[in-house]
């Protein structure tokens, strides 16, 4: 601003400046509308394959099988969200999932909270070792063989147990839980709580806990979306069908394309059949994903929050 | 640590002179944090130490059978069993060239997507973006692989369709091996750009502001504010991440590439993980051992690598991974 003043004053100069100004700002609005173009076509180029998606799984069987559809849906119909409802697998496996994100989730949530909080006390005796413990498992592991023994070892396969136990937790959101831990309870709380004779235990449950609803809606997320997302350990552990989550069965409609016909009709009814099998393909995809994508906007505020925290060093 | 436990003990003397009593006596204060630990501990032992102990298996010979702890000694026959399979180098190839075009390729894109999205003025409109970029990160592999297939069908797909109106002729995109590695990495870029710029609009947000003001008095445009303020600004995380990435290069996830192999792509579809996989899993267990050689080999190259990239960030960046 004051310079700005002082240009205005200064006579021979203004109009030269202020010429430049204009010209900076018609370059900026350039820049601008470049830019919001720029951004406006990244977003649609994101969009579309989901819009796709969407609207196919809106449309009839025929105009799926012809290669009709290109934004909206073509022949508006139901039939593929029926032909979800009708395929018993998909049940199964959404039912399965919801367990593996509910009970592995809340065992998740459990083990970060109790191992966060004594790693984040700077008075605790050992925390840089116990902390270089946990640190060393994301730059080394023993790999895939030893760690599938090691389920065989413990009698976990084919049980829902294999999906929990060896995914109690993972270091990256143990890492974001102490960072909050660390910034955002004030220290002062526990001196105030230890003058008082408030045990470590008081601290953590009365105090701690309560202020840390934030921290907690993070990592719930991103371990249910784990659980639920999970394909690769269902299909090293579990053999038996009806313990298979959902990500095995979508695998077997949409890479495999291994759906079952059983009953087969006539010729008009089997080309029915493969158009709904089509059909079907698209309308899963929606049903698997939207119980995370809804859940995703709710948790988005924190969940930026949250990355920070991570890329604050722990 | 010692630093604030010293700083609240008694200011004497003895403090130092017996560290062990001390010791004792901050453990045996802090019970109670120590019993919270101790079940992750428990935990960690188990799942992660105890198979790194396990990988001894790869040094012996496992046959059905045997226990992992009897099977007898056969020091580095996997690991040169491995050297001279003629899988070797085409997994190692197909790994190392996903990887460096996923890190050339990719890198840019989160970096853009931020510097881009600083510059919006409207919230409404960068909060959108936001929320649309970040989505697909939430969706399964196994639902953006079922995706893929569809768009890059050769009979109804929209981009076989689209290339149809310019008369180009069908492609079976899965089925050739020589696009696999464009479509795996241009799939993640589409995947995980926004979520990966998460951390850059981060890095831009602590840049002082004063720095803008400075700038725009002197009449530089938006342009080359980008230039010289928040590109400076964000290269510190920019390099430490590539590096990072560095130290990744071989470990391509299983997940995607083995749900994107067919018979047809295989060639420059099969990455480490999946061979593993294929011949330690799916092979049965007679070949345990030689798959968890190559494992073992992966994650110590991997160790290697990253502590490399570490020293080579810190020496650039002046910024310490750990």
């Amino acid at each position: 601003m004051v310079t700005q003043i002082q240009h205005e004053e200064d006579g021979s100069t203004s109009a030269v400046r202020r010429q430049a100004r204009i010209k900076e700002a018609r370059g900026d609005r350039f820049f601008a509308i470049v830019n919001t173009t720029f951004l406006v076509l990244l977003t649609l180029s994101v969009l579309y394959p989901l819009l796709f998606v969407v609207s196919a799984s809106f449309s009839s069987a025929d105009a799926v099988m012809a290669g009709k559809v290109f934004i909206f849906p073509v022949d508006f119909t139901l039939e593929g969200y029926k032909a979800v409802f009708n395929y018993p697998r998909i049940w199964v496996g959404f039912t399965n999932s919801l367990f593996y994100a509910v009970v592995g989730t809340t065992v998740n949530v459990i083990m970060t909270l109790i191992a966060a909080y004594p790693l984040s006390r700077r008075d605790l005796f050992g925390r840089t070792a116990f902390l270089s413990l946990f640190l060393f498992t994301m730059l080394f592991s023993g790999g895939l063989i030893p760690s599938y023994l090691l389920v065989k070892q413990l009698g976990l396969m084919n049980t829902r147990w294999a999906l929990i136990f060896p995914q109690s937790l993972s270091v990256w959101n143990l890492l974001i839980t102490i960072a909050f831990f660390r910034t955002s309870i004030p220290p002062e709380m526990l001196e105030a709580a230890q003058l008082d004779g408030a045990s470590d235990f008081q601290h953590f449950f009365r105090i701690v806990l309560p202020l840390s609803s934030s921290i907690i809606a993070v990592i719930s997320l991103f371990y249910a979306v784990s659980h639920w997302n999970q394909f690769f350990s269902a299909l090293l552990y579990l053999g038996r069908a009806e313990l298979h989550p959902l990500q095995l069965i979508l695998r077997e409609i949409l890479v495999e394309n291994t759906v079952d016909l059983t009953r087969m009709g006539d010729i008009r009814e089997m080309v029915r059949r493969q158009g709904l099998i089509e059909l079907l393909k698209f309308s899963s995809i929606v049903v698997a994903s939207v119980p995370v994508l809804l859940a995703y906007p709710f948790v988005q505020k924190h969940f930026v929050k949250g990355i920070m925290l991570g890329a604050v060093k722990g | 640590m010692t630093d604030s436990a010293l700083s609240k003990a008694k200011p004497l003397p003895s403090v130092n002179a017996k560290p062990f009593a001390s010791a004792i006596k901050r453990i045996r204060r802090g019970w109670q944090l120590y019993l919270l630990l101790a079940l992750p501990l428990a935990w960690l032992f188990i799942f992660c130490y105890y198979p790194m102990y396990g990988a001894q298996i790869a040094f012996r010979r496992f046959l059905p059978g045997d226990t992992v702890w009897n099977a007898p000694w056969v020091g580095l026959a996997q690991f040169e069993r491995f050297f001279k399979s003629h899988m070797f180098w085409t997994v190692i190839r197909n790994t190392i060239t996903i990887s460096l075009y996923q890190l050339i390729v990719g890198f840019p894109f989160p970096i853009l997507l931020a510097l881009s999205l600083n510059q919006v003025r409207r919230r409404r409109f960068s909060q959108s973006v936001q929320l649309i970029t970040y989505a697909p990160y939430f969706i399964s592999t196994v639902v953006i692989v079922g995706i893929l297939i569809q768009i890059l069908d050769m009979r109804r797909g929209p981009l076989n369709m689209a290339l149809g109106l310019f008369g180009v002729a069908p492609i079976h995109f899965l089925a050739k091996p020589e696009l696999f590695p464009s479509i795996y990495v241009w799939s993640g870029i589409w995947q995980s750009m926004g979520f990966n710029s998460v951390i850059y609009l981060a890095a831009l947000t602590t840049i002082d502001p004063e720095l803008h003001e400075a700038a725009v008095m002197d009449g530089a445009s938006r342009l080359r504010r980008i230039w010289h303020i928040d590109l400076p600004g964000i290269m510190p995380v920019a390099i430490t991440l590539l590096i990072l990435n560095m130290g990744g290069i071989l470990s391509i996830g299983f997940e995607k590439a083995f749900l994107l192999q067919n018979l047809l792509n295989l060639t420059t579809a099969e990455v480490i993980s999946t061979y593993v996989f294929k011949v330690g899993i799916q092979g049965g267990f007679t070949n345990y051992s030689y798959a968890a050689a190559i494992g073992l080999l992966n994650s110590l190259v991997g160790l290697v690598m990253i502590v490399l990239a570490r020293s080579i960030s810190k020496k650039l960046t002046g910024y310490d991974l750990w």
